[in-house]
């Protein structure tokens, strides 16, 4: 393996940087796929078939702690990103498992809010809005919990092998989808709740 | 027994249980076959578990064969029911079963197999790689194809077929109106295998990008590696609209959702406008990669180079974009109002400049050139007629007004098969029959091919030209049977014989194969057919390196300048290789992925929660695998080249 020691760690060899290529074209396929379940939403919004409507049910209280937290998660993953940059690797190490433990965090609420969405009479099967709003939003908390398992299998060959280009480049590439997710999330924030809310 | 009544399938005719007989017999005499020849370390070890791209390209190439007789199989039953007024072959549910499977098969599980194929096995060699970017990704990508494709199968006798046709629109695909499973195997076989076909796009992408021989700037591609790389550009961004339509559908069936049903708030419309998001550029990613290969066969076999390289580029770049703006072409009559409807007249018109472009690029090509006519470019040149005929009438289809007379009519069916076929189909044979010494390292037979050529061609314009007479007198699509006074019957009948036109050309194919594996000398070098681009500069069969030394290359075709002006392709001396490991992997995740599928389309949830454990299991052990790879000597390198050759460099 050829090691180009003139990059950072993450680039710094052939495979390396093909991964970061492949997970850009990776996100272009799922801008493709969020784009489709936004345009699903923005078609059906309106369609409640009788069942409670956006300005019903969203509340800015949980909207705000799930905002607050991703976003902080994402800053905690750039840092780690620097640290690893400096090759820290307690720093790395640490910051990332904040990182998880607030998406942790996030996932927590966004369940607390769909059993909220429930009491007030909106299941998966109420209505046409329901179903593209819970998808929308459970295919965003379910990319966020997949995240949390593969940040825990990143953070545990962090420990035990250290940085190495293979490490690092995981964790570049896990903090790419983690930015991704975040950006996400933006747009829900501002083109379902906020839109809704209004 | 009440477990196993679902699983029946609903209206059981003898056909059904025939091929019930004949799958259990065939299946055991395979698996005994392979007991018996002590054959499963072999197919193990290079088979199942190979992440080289020329086998996995072997592996889509025999898989589209497999899938091209089932499919054809189907196109016989219906020619046949419908050879006479008021036939009683099969009746209404059978037929609405088979013409279903017949598009779902030929398109996703044929084409868009052989595309794959030929990318996989041609790309890495054309730019001078040792392999795709991802070689353990793409053994996953034919593994996902390849269970979609059996779980879609087993649908004929495990719990019934889907029979909302291959465009499966609801509110027909909605459980009030097709109530049995058999469009859950749809929704599940397709999405899973085109998780596969998506993994192939953003593959390819890198590959291409990245892997490229030193020298090679874009405009210096092979065009077959340019319509790959928009190809698989189109399928990373049209496939996730599938994705999310298949999902949303099977919501609806599994967990009554109302995302396209007739009540509360369901839009059915929906659907039709994410199929077809997805559904127009799909048939341009089947026809780039075509076009890409009649541009390397007609330039190889007219002695010269391709004429109108950059508009060839310009157009394929122009088609790709335009392929996303005209879905709605395929509902003008779906109440959109004459605004939209002509703003979709005019994009779909349009597409047909640029596709223009490249027919007359191919003519310039072919004039004055020293033209061989082999079967590859006889495909090539009975392509040209055929396909600007079904273009042609696309575009009357394409007239939103005049679209209200054709729409679902025979004449429909007959443009979009006067494309896919000469466009499709046609490229494919002629890229399998040019590509097939690189392959297996022998020439199939030309005298046999030609024969099954003339079959294929008249068979084609027999079985699809009465079409669209029959489809001006009012025949509509997709109905098993008509009456005397109607007048359909003798266009019907001619497309019947058509029909069995073609499948004579394909017996002869499969002939052909077994013929020339038989007594086709395997003394043919590296080029045979006096090539030009690098994939003709290794040896035949390739080796499993590919290139001993990485090709160094300074022009469009690399290796016709080597030959004719001298330039060195090699310049290096052979170092140690290195080659990506083997793994099993990729296989035992499908076939979790397939036990997932089959559980999802009967809603037995233990399955589900199993399969979806073996997977997530997969998934973890990979992350943690530290796989580097190992080395192919230098010596043995020599070695090869030696044995293979005859010169060392
Ligand atoms: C000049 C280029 C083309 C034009 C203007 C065109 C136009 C159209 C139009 C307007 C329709 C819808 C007609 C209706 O439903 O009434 C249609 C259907 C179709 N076209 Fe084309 N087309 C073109 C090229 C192609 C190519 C290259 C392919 C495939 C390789 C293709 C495959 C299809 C298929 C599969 C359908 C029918 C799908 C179905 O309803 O089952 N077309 N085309
Ligand atoms: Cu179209």
């Amino acid at each position: 393996m050829n090691i180009d020691h003139s990059k950072p760690l993450e680039y710094s060899t052939e495979t390396n940087d093909m991964n970061i290529v492949g997970f850009w074209v990776f996100i272009g396929a799922e801008i493709a796929l969020f784009a489709t379940l936004f345009g699903a939403y923005f078609i059906l919004e309106g369609r409640t078939g009788g069942g409670p409507s956006a300005g019903h049910l969203f509340v800015i209280s949980t909207l705000m702690i799930q905002t607050f937290v991703l976003l902080t998660s994402s800053f905690t993953i750039g840092l780690a990103v620097n640290a690893m940059r400096l090759g820290r690797k307690g720093a790395t190490i640490g910051l990332f498992l904040i990182t998880l433990i607030l998406g942790l965090g996030f996932v927590g609420v966004e369940i607390y809010e769909f059993y909220e969405y429930v009491h007030e009479g909106l299941n998966l099967q109420t209505s046409a809005f329901s179903a593209a709003l819970f998808t929308l939003l459970g295919t965003h908390g379910a990319h966020v919990s997949f995240g949390l398992f593969w940040g825990v299998a990143i953070i545990i060959q962090l420990v035990k092998r250290g940085f190495t280009p293979a490490t690092a480049n995981k964790t570049f590439i896990f903090s790419l989808y983690w930015h991704f997710l975040d950006v996400v999330w933006i747009f829900i924030f501002s083109f379902v709740y906020l839109k809704g809310m209004m | 027994m009440e477990f196993f009544e679902q699983f029946a399938v609903p209206n059981p005719t003898p056909t059904i249980y025939l091929s019930m007989v004949a799958i259990g017999l065939t299946l055991i005499a395979v698996l005994a076959g392979i007991s018996y020849f002590k054959k499963w370390g072999y197919l193990w070890r290079e088979w199942l578990t190979t992440v080289d791209h020329k086998r996995i390209g072997i592996m889509y190439l025999i898989s589209a064969l497999l899938m091209l007789f089932r499919g054809g199989v189907d196109a016989l039953m219906m020619r046949a029911q419908t050879s006479r007024a008021g036939n009683e072959l099969l009746s209404s549910a059978e037929y609405n079963e088979i013409f279903t499977t017949h598009g779902v098969v030929m398109i996703f599980f044929m084409a868009m197999a052989f595309i794959t194929a030929l990318m996989n096995f041609v790309v890495p060699l054309q730019i001078g790689a040792r392999d795709v970017a991802y070689p353990r990704l793409n053994a996953l990508s034919f593994w996902l194809y390849f269970m979609g494709a059996m779980l879609f199968n087993l649908s004929f006798v495990i719990g019934g077929s889907p029979s909302s046709g291959w465009t499966s629109y609801f509110p027909l695909a909605g459980n009030e109106l097709s109530p049995h499973i058999g469009t859950n195997y749809y929704m599940i076989a397709l999405q899973i295998a085109g998780l596969g076909t998506l993994i192939t796009g953003i593959n390819f992408i890198v590959t291409i990008f990245k892997m490229r021989a030193p020298g090679m700037k874009l405009m210096k591609m092979p065009l077959f590696t340019w319509t790959a790389l928009i190809t698989n550009l189109l399928i990373t961004f049209a496939f996730p609209v599938l994705t999310v339509a298949l999902a949303m559908g099977t919501m609806d069936r599994l967990f009554g959702t109302h995302f396209f049903t007739m009540d509360n708030g369901g839009m059915a419309m929906l659907w039709a406008n994410f199929f077809w998001v997805w559904g127009h550029p799909e048939v341009y990613i089947l026809v780039l990669p075509a076009f890409g290969i009649y541009s390397e066969v007609i330039s190889t076999f007219s002695g010269r180079n391709l004429y109108g390289y950059t508009s060839m580029v310009v157009s394929i770049v122009v088609i790709s974009t335009l392929a996303f703006l005209v879905w709605v072409h395929h509902f003008f009559t779906m109440g959109q109002g004459a605004f939209v409807n002509s703003i979709f007249s005019i994009t779909t018109m349009a597409i047909a400049i640029p596709t223009g472009v490249k027919i007359f690029n191919w003519l310039f090509t072919m004039w004055r050139g020293k033209i061989r006519l082999t079967v590859p470019m006889l495909y090539s040149v009975g392509f040209i007629p055929i396909f600007t005929i079904g273009g042609v009438t696309g575009v009357m289809l394409g007239i939103a007004s005049a679209d209200y007379q054709y729409h679902n009519t025979m004449f429909l069916v007959a443009h979009f098969h006067l494309v896919i076929i000469p466009g499709v189909v046609f490229a494919m044979l002629a890229g399998m029959t040019y590509w097939w010494p690189k392959m297996f390292g022998f020439m199939l037979n030309e005298k046999i091919g030609k024969w099954a050529f003339w079959n294929i061609a008249i068979g084609t314009c027999l079985a699809f030209f009465p079409m669209f007479i029959a489809g001006l007198d009012g025949q509509a699509r997709r109905m098993y049977t008509y009456s005397e006074e109607a007048g359909f019957g003798i266009w019907n009948l001619l497309s019947f014989f058509g029909g069995l036109g073609l499948a004579m050309g394909f017996i002869l194919i499969v002939f052909n194969v077994y013929y020339s594996a038989r007594y086709a000398t395997r003394d043919i070098g590296d080029d045979p057919w006096d090539a030009r681009t690098l994939e003709w500069a290794t040896r035949t069969p390739v080796p499993e390196y590919n290139f001993a030394v990485q090709p160094v290359v300074d022009s469009r075709e690399p290796y016709w300048d080597a030959k004719h002006e001298g330039k060195t392709l090699f310049k290096d001396k052979i170092s140690d290789i290195h080659m990506p490991n083997n793994s099993g992997m990729p296989f035992i995740m499908c076939v979790f992925f397939f036990i997932f599928g089959f559980g999802l389309v009967f809603s037995l949830w233990s399955l589900v929660i199993v399969s979806s454990v073996g997977i997530a299991v997969c998934l973890f052990l990979r992350s943690f695998e530290q796989d580097d790879g190992r080395h192919i000597h230098a010596e043995d390198v020599q070695e090869t080249e030696r044995k293979m050759g005859g010169d060392d460099r």
